[in-house]
């Protein structure tokens, strides 16, 4: 059994006191001269390595080891709605033939539906080395419990070593249903992976709200399951296909469930600033709505989407779809403006690998500044004007 | 009917910093409050009472003893019963040992019809723990709950809230679904409720009282991730600085968007 263990001969008040300012989240008791740890600790080891020498240690599992080389194959779960598959699927494939490139481990693809031989067909054409294809007409409708008998059949088929899936809201209740059928670790929402030569995946992830990074492992368990958001990865070039279609037999797995979708109701379409190439985003420096209307001349001549930070949408000023952030949309186009966003890292989040970042804002200190290409200090009530101006008399000269 | 739901204390703010030297996480203020999306998910159970005959609520929280500060909460927004599950051999647990604590604490409790989580929390974050709830007690769940349309003798019709649509979905109890806000509006505590609930001591239940006592299934050992480091968001990046009079500055936005073929 893994645990930190405190070695009491060493502890006084003085250590205590450290140790109690030290641990970020206050699991250190210390009464009747001695020092206890509550089930407040997450175990980051911070009083081990930055806690008074010897006071603190970590006593490693001595529990067996899995046998890592049994299991091969950096496997991709395939979302897809309405015939389509989620692009997140591709981007995943895509990062997936990265870290192979340091394991030399097969790209897999793992896609359950209703006819979708087009879809198994296209994540060929992106260099995926075998589809795993669960097909039939149960399938139609995607159904966690369902869908979940069927990714743990190919994880006990197939033995994958990496399991990745889109941080979509639908992989988001997906995936740690899966992750606890097969009794596995899941890194939510990684912004980041890397990879070990021994098959190891590095999965970093932003906490609490984006403010710290954190650098996750799943050292003793397999598959290694993750979330990834759309868009913080390159969809890979297509290449001449060169993989396998596998059909799986499904008859042998379970169809229970206890879910009846009655009713799939679109949502009048927004345009999804996922996808825009031109953003301007907006802050909390408007004051007015009204005042919204300052960016329309630019918005119009860059046929940029209009996006904005969360307390714009507390305000009820826009669609909760509008957002860019951490609880909100990542995007990532050629061009973003920023007017008036103070850049809280749960901002940053959503836009920072934006091609390019021009902010605007009365205040030097802001955190957005130095993300930016162009780092303009200004008002926006009094560049704004002008910027329109200019603007129409650009129009005006072309006509 | 009985309605569990599972509510978590953190950290009043999420403006945490990390020392880049030292790599210490450096919170301000120690204070904690409930998850906001919990607020959602405790009036949701309310709502889901309103339409059924006699359910009783009853929430849980896992963590340390002064965790119990949210269950008094619940208690005085409307909750019947609440119950704290505190062992130190629940430290350093992720989410799959967070959720299969709360599994067997659920399980302890038993005779349960609807378990309520809230969508996320706002420090962990992770969004995983209802659905591995789930799993662990072999239930349906329904994910982002805004809408409870009906309470059936042996199902839930809820709506559902996806990105760009919605569903509704018919759910056999048992089962657990997950709240989103937008849906709910919390309730204030009621000052009525505080003066009755003023004396009552919010049960702790252990490691020993649980079905499954196997150490090996909790906190840091039932845990499958590992946290091994923590570090500062970073970046680098070449900054162009522009601090002129509002009329140059015009000027030179016009000049950066024509290089880059917008104007
Ligand atoms: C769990 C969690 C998740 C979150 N998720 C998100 C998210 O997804 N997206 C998000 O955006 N936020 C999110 N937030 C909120 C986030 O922390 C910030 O509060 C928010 O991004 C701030 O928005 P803002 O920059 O518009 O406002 P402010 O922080 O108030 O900044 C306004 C900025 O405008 C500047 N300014 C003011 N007047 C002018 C002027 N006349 N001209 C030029 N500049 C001016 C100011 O100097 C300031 O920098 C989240 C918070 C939490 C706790
Ligand atoms: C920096 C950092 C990063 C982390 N990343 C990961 C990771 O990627 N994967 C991982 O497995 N673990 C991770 N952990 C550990 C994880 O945060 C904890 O295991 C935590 O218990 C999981 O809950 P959450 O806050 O993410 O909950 P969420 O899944 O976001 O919570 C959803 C709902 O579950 C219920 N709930 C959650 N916790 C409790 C509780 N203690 N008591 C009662 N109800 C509860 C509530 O209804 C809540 O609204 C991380 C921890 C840290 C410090």
């Amino acid at each position: 059994m893994a645990y930190i263990k405190v070695n009491q001969s060493k502890v006084d008040q003085k250590i205590a006191d450290k140790l109690q300012d030290l641990c970020p989240f206050g699991a250190f008791d210390y009464e009747d001269a001695y020092l206890s740890i509550n089930a407040a600790c997450k175990v980051c080891k911070i009083c081990v390595t930055k806690g008074p020498n010897g006071v603190c240690e970590f006593i490693e599992d001595d529990r067996p080891r899995i046998d890592k080389s049994k299991y091969k194959g950096i496997a991709v779960y395939i979302e897809h709605h309405d015939n389509k598959a989620h692009p997140v699927s591709w981007e995943l494939i895509g990062k997936a033939q990265e870290l192979a490139k340091t394991t030399k481990e097969e790209i897999q693809a793992i896609l359950v539906g209703s006819n979708v031989e087009h879809i198994a067909k296209e994540a060929l054409t992106y260099g995926v080395d075998r589809v795993f294809v669960y097909d039939k007409p149960l399938y139609h409708d995607f159904n966690v419990e369902t869908y979940t008998h069927a990714v743990e059949h190919a994880f006990k088929t197939f033995k994958s070593n990496i399991i990745l899936m889109g941080g979509t809201p639908l992989g988001r209740s997906f995936a740690p249903r899966v992750a606890a059928r097969l009794k596995t670790g899941l890194t939510a929402d990684c912004t980041m992976l890397d990879i070990k030569p021994d098959g190891d995946l590095l999965q970093i992830r932003p906490a609490f709200g984006g403010n710290i990074m954190a650098k996750i492992h799943t050292p003793n368990h397999r598959p290694q399951l993750a979330t990834i958001r759309y868009k913080m990865f390159d969809k890979p070039e297509k290449t001449e296909p060169n993989g396998k279609i596998i059909h799986v037999d499904t008859a042998d797995i379970s169809t229970q469930t206890n879910l009846e979708l009655i009713e799939i109701l679109r949502q009048p379409k927004v345009d999804d600033i996922s996808d825009a190439e031109v953003i301007i985003a907006v802050g909390r420096a408007f004051k007015k709505k009204e005042d919204l209307a300052l960016i329309e001349p630019l918005r119009k001549q860059l046929n940029a989407e209009v996006a904005c930070t969360r307390p714009l949408i507390e305000n009820g000023w826009f669609d909760p779809r509008k957002q860019i952030g951490l609880s909100g949309r990542t995007v990532k186009p050629k061009l973003i403006i920023n007017l008036g966003i103070s850049g809280a890292v749960q901002f940053i989040e959503g836009m920072k690998d934006s091609e390019c970042i021009i902010s605007i804002n009365s205040d030097d200190d802001n955190k957005l500044f130095e993300l930016s290409h162009y780092a303009i200090k200004g008002d926006i009530y009094d560049i704004l004007p002008h910027l329109n101006d200019r603007l129409e008399s650009i129009l005006k000269g072309a006509s | 009917m009985k309605i569990i739901s599972c509510i978590k204390q953190v950290p009043a703010s999420s403006n945490v910093d990390v020392d880049p030297d030292t790599g210490v996480l450096i919170r301000d203020g120690n204070n904690v409050k409930m998850n906001p999306y919990d607020l959602y998910s405790l009036e949701a159970s309310y709502a889901i009472q309103a339409k059924a005959k006699d359910a009783k609520t009853h929430a849980i929280t896992m963590g340390p003893p002064s965790a119990s500060e949210v269950l008094k909460e619940a208690l005085f927004m409307g909750t019947d019963d609440a119950s704290l599950i505190s062992d130190r051999a629940f430290a350093g647990a992720d989410v799959l040992a967070t959720a299969y604590t709360l599994s067997q604490m659920i399980r302890y409790i038993g005779g349960y019809d609807v378990i309520v989580c809230g969508k996320q929390t706002t420090d962990g974050d992770t969004a995983q723990v209802g659905p591995e709830i789930a799993e662990f007690l072999g239930i349906p769940h329904v994910p982002y709950v805004k809408d409870i349309i009906s309470v059936e003798h042996d199902a839930l019709i809820v709506k559902s809230t996806y990105d760009d649509y919605e569903e509704i979905v018919k759910i056999k109890t048992p089962c657990l679904i997950t709240i989103d806000k937008g849906g709910f509006v919390p309730r204030l505590p009621s000052y009525k409720r505080k003066m009755s609930f003023k004396n009552n001591k919010i049960p702790m239940v252990s490691l020993k009282d649980l079905p499954d006592q196997n150490p090996d299934h909790y906190g840091l050992n039932g845990s499958p991730t590992q946290v091994e480091e923590i570090f500062p968001p970073s970046n680098d990046m070449d900054t162009v600085t522009i601090n002129q009079t509002p009329e140059k500055t015009a000027d030179t936005l016009i000049d950066i968007l024509k290089e880059r073929r917008y104007v």
